[in-house]
């Protein structure tokens, strides 16, 4: 089937014609990727795997690799490349390599192993996860990826994750996120954090034999370039605040995604952008910054206090119904009070064939939609607009298991997801068997990140990004269970076989602390954490964070608008200014200093917030996680435009004060015809 | 409500520290334990003083990173882990101990934060099967019996906190330890090097100055994913064996 496809284009490269970002960027180059592979897509990567040159045992202890982060990519490519015999510093800002955030995922891992026979395929997961991402991904990436992910099950089962099983003793599978077949490899609700132990002990088992040196509690804050490549980082020890050159002869950044710059997302405390973004500084391009995934299912935030926000899963929706009063009079009753008819079940109104089953994007949206005509549900919260502005509004629908309770039995509902229950009763003191549960969508994932070619190279030579952090899999919207797939699929499987092309020609010539490259990297880090120490205005950096994310969220969130974007643009770089003329950041860089720690991302945060309005301003379309307001149908669904965007928007960083470069890479699809999708 | 807080305050691990006492207003029963704390630090920069260092990451209860002896229990009053703590546990006009863990082999850094990096080091020492990225057989290969797995996952869900050893009177890791030993000897995958991981990581632990178990439980009441006191059994089993055939 597959073996004939991927020989001859199936469509034209887009044509742009509006033009919303006029001034705010400058029109760049149109990019390649240098290393495209050609030919039939099913052979592409074996051809690869056998073309890349090969880097003999014996020189490989001469070569060290720097790897940040420790997640899932970040860790499976650290235990990868040490068992191969090269020398590996991972570098982490947790106490251990185990705590990256990758641990928090709880839905499952995608692999086309066609264990239950029901017609899946390496050619399905491909074409579902390019649909899914809206026709905005590389076909070659996605099915490399559909490709390797057998082998990421088998590698993880004989590490010892205790994966489901069935009463046979072989692998339970599930279906998950909208798709046909039953692919998905789970342990409870806990798949990220055994993949990620897996991936954490095969790891500390090449620190016992030597090849990996970790680094915890240190931090990345600058990328070395040296005479063109990237030849080492500065990171700060963030226990004795010591500014520490590393050099190598290859960077990887595995630094995971960027929700936070909504403040309030379902990333951990501590997930910043800050390793991609000095390295975006330094020359890697950052690619379609504005694509974001908001999940529908999380739990509402419940006060300013808020410092996160938890995700439920989305396998909720299959039993529980969403609803919200049809008069805003009745928010504010006993929901058990507010009789049927008087209930508006608006996801089953509005898209009757799917229900409460439409897809995460339309999901979010429309609960958003609701709670802005003033018929949200749960508390009032305070919510300072970005402008300063107080009022009071209800951030809330009901996911309401009534129903269901009756339907199949309390204890049914029990088994099926009384873990979830038990953790939303905990969150919010409320009895979800008793009363319905208020849901609110909330940041989750980001498809954007630093631009890779198909070795995952950044335009920075010898320096590689993985996971999370680089754009290059899921397109404009990622199918569930497929973030831990890219992160494996990256660390274990294809960085180890691409980063040796580059190695081959090392190692490269020795450059010591005296380079000028390593002079000035390390003269900006501590000019910055200096500059940050010494400000002495009266606003902590959280404050600063918190004004961001209020920003990013009402006008880069779930639906974005030519008007709201131009006006984020021009307060975002009011914040900036403020930032940096009244941040209050106390006591000294010698030792545990958390508010400079957050300083630091917060700055970072702030030039990033721009670029993604500036990103989503310019595409003028909506696709995957990226809605315009003005690119709709006339009953609200997106609306892409492949004649215009179907390419990837690859930034380059100019400067301060100068614009942007958009430089736009054609997406050619050979193996699959691009289609617009609905679910009416 | 309003809360006098009694917190440990330390400069570095070479400072000596003390308890500091803080009055807060208008806590919400709402908030999470950890956004309480980010409250009072809020206030303290504004103040003019340095915040109370404290760790934390997920805040969703499964990365292991927070960890506060809270009136003298480990992660405080419920079963569950700080950050999940919230403050509808308490109630106004409360008086709170807030420690960090109780153990010399986790120094304190700063204020409330320890270094927990033994726990890396006993998993060095034999936490892990030994499996090369590429040479794995089909997953199907090796079924495991259901009730084997399910057993491996519950064990396996241990979040490395800390918690057991800050409430242990020994100050024994047994049950991180334990729950490590039992997870991977339950799997076919971990029988090769069940005994002598038990023997290494046993080794490895008593040279990190961690206690002996003495029996006593208090590592499963403190813990958050309540791993059974019986994975210190296993553990104890398999070391027994493995001194048995000589290791």
């Amino acid at each position: 089937m597959a073996s004939a496809q991927g020989t001859s284009p199936l469509n034209q490269p887009a044509q742009q014609v509006s033009d919303d970002a006029r001034g705010y960027y400058t029109p760049g180059e149109p990019i390649v990727d240098p290393v495209a592979p050609t030919g039939p897509i099913d052979q592409r990567w074996t051809q690869r795997i056998f073309d890349n040159r090969l880097v003999n045992p014996a020189n490989r202890r001469k070569l060290d690799i720097i790897i940040v982060g420790t997640g899932l990519a970040g860790g499976a490519a650290a235990a990868t490349l040490g068992e191969a015999g090269y020398n590996v510093k991972s570098f982490c800002y947790q106490d251990s390599p185990r705590r990256a955030h990758s641990i928090a995922a709880q839905g499952g891992i995608n692999a086309a192993k066609n264990y239950k026979e029901d017609g899946d395929s390496t050619f399905r997961l491909f074409y579902d996860t390019v649909k899914g991402g809206d026709y905005r991904s590389r076909e070659s990436n996605v099915y490399r990826l559909a490709e390797v992910s057998a082998n990421i099950i088998d590698q993880c089962v004989a590490q010892g994750v205790p994966f489901a099983r069935e009463y046979g003793g072989l692998l339970d599978n599930r279906s998950f996120g909208g798709v046909q077949v039953s692919r998905t490899f789970y342990a409870r609700g806990q798949t990220g954090q055994q993949l990620l132990l897996g991936a954490y002990q095969a790891m500390e088992r090449q620190v016992a034999a030597g090849t990996v040196t970790q680094y915890t509690r240190h931090e990345m804050l600058e990328v070395i370039v040296a005479d063109g490549k990237a030849r080492g980082i500065v990171a700060r020890d963030l226990v004795t605040g010591e500014i520490e050159t590393h050099l190598a002869d290859v960077v990887v950044l595995a630094n995971g995604g960027y929700g936070n710059v909504f403040f309030l997302s379902t990333n951990a405390m501590g997930s910043n952008v800050t390793a991609a973004w000095r390295a975006h500084r330094k020359g890697a391009y950052m690619a379609n910054p504005c694509y974001t995934q908001i999940h529908p299912t999380c739990i509402p935030v419940s006060g300013a206090h808020q410092s996160k926000l938890t995700l439920m899963s989305e396998s909720l929706r299959n039993d529980g119904r969403i609803w919200v009063p049809k008069k805003a009079e009745d928010c504010d009753k006993d929901p058990r009070d507010i009789p049927e008819e008087d209930r508006d079940y608006y996801l089953e109104r509005i898209y009757p064939a799917f229900g409460n089953l439409v897809p995460r994007d339309i999901a979010s949206r429309q609960a958003k939609n609701m709670c802005d005509e003033g018929r949200g549900v749960g508390p009032a919260v305070t919510e300072v607009g970005p402008d300063g502005t107080e009022q009071q509004v209800r951030r809330g629908v009901y996911l309401d298991f009534a129903d269901a309770i009756s339907r199949m039995g309390r204890k049914a509902v029990e088994t099926k997801y009384g873990n979830l229950f038990d953790m939303y009763a905990r969150i919010t003191g409320e009895d979800p068997y008793e009363t319905p549960m208020r849901i609110y969508p909330a940041v989750h994932y980001v498809m954007g990140g630093l631009w890779v070619d198909y070795h995952l190279q950044s335009t920075i030579p010898g320096l590689f990004v993985t996971g999370e952090a680089n754009f290059s899999d899921h397109g404009a919207n990622r199918l569930g269970a497929s973030a831990l797939m890219q992160g494996l699929a990256d660390g274990y499987f294809v960085l180890p076989n691409t980063i040796r092309e580059y190695l081959a020609d090392g190692p490269f010539e020795k450059i010591d602390e005296s380079h000028p490259a390593v002079v000035e990297a390390r003269t900006d880090v501590e000019q910055r954490i200096q500059k940050f120490l010494s400000i002495n205005g009266t606003r902590s950096a959280d404050s600063f964070h918190k004004q961001l994310g209020n920003i990013m969220w009402e006008y880069c969130g779930m639906e974005r608008s030519e008007e709201g974007l131009r006006k984020a643009i021009d307060m975002i770089r009011d914040l900036k200014k403020e930032f940096w003329t009244d941040l209050r950041v106390l006591g000294t860089n010698e030792s545990i200093n958390q508010s400079l720690e957050r300083a630091g991302r917060v700055a970072d945060f702030i030039e990033l917030g721009e670029l993604m309005c500036i990103d989503a301003l310019n595409r003028r379309e909506s696709c995957g996680g990226h809605f315009r307001a003005e690119s709709q149908t006339e009953d609200g669904e997106a609306l892409r435009h492949d004649d215009e965007f179907a390419y990837v928007a690859a930034w380059e960083w100019t400067g301060e004060d100068g614009l942007p470069v958009l430089h736009k890479e054609d997406l050619i699809y050979t193996a699959i015809e691009m289609k617009q999708r609905s679910y009416k | 409500m309003r809360l006098t807080l009694n917190i440990w305050r330390q400069r570095d691990a070479a400072s000596a520290g003390s308890m500091q006492k803080y009055e807060l207003d208008g806590v919400s029963e709402d908030m999470s334990f950890l956004e309480m704390l980010d409250v009072l630090n809020e206030q303290l920069n504004e103040q003019g003083e340095e915040p109370v260092a404290f760790d934390s990451d997920c805040r969703e209860g499964i990365c292991g990173n927070c960890g506060l002896m809270i009136n003298g229990q480990a992660h405080g009053p419920e079963v569950t882990t700080t950050c999940q703590l919230h403050m509808r546990s308490f109630k106004d006009g409360d008086d709170i101990t807030i420690e960090p863990w109780r153990s010399d082999v986790f120094p304190v850094l700063r204020d409330l934060i320890v270094d927990r990096s033994a726990f890396d080091r006993i998993i060095q020492a034999g936490g892990y099967i030994s499996a090369n990225t590429g040479s794995a057989p089909d997953a199907h290969a090796a079924p495991v019996e259901k009730k084997k797995a399910d057993r491996a996952f519950d064990v396996a869900t241990c979040i490395a906190c800390g918690a057991c050893v800050a409430a242990c009177p020994n100050g024994s890791a047994s049950l991180f330890m334990g729950a490590k030993i039992t997870h991977l000897g339950e799997l076919p995958q971990g029988q090769p090097e069940r005994y002598d991981r038990v023997v290494n990581m046993v080794g490895q632990h008593d040279a990190e100055g961690f206690g002996g178990c003495t029996n006593i439980g208090e590592c499963t009441a403190a813990c958050p994913k309540e791993i059974p006191l019986d994975v210190i059994s296993q553990l104890n089993k398999d070391l027994r064996t493995a001194l048995k055939q000589g290791r």
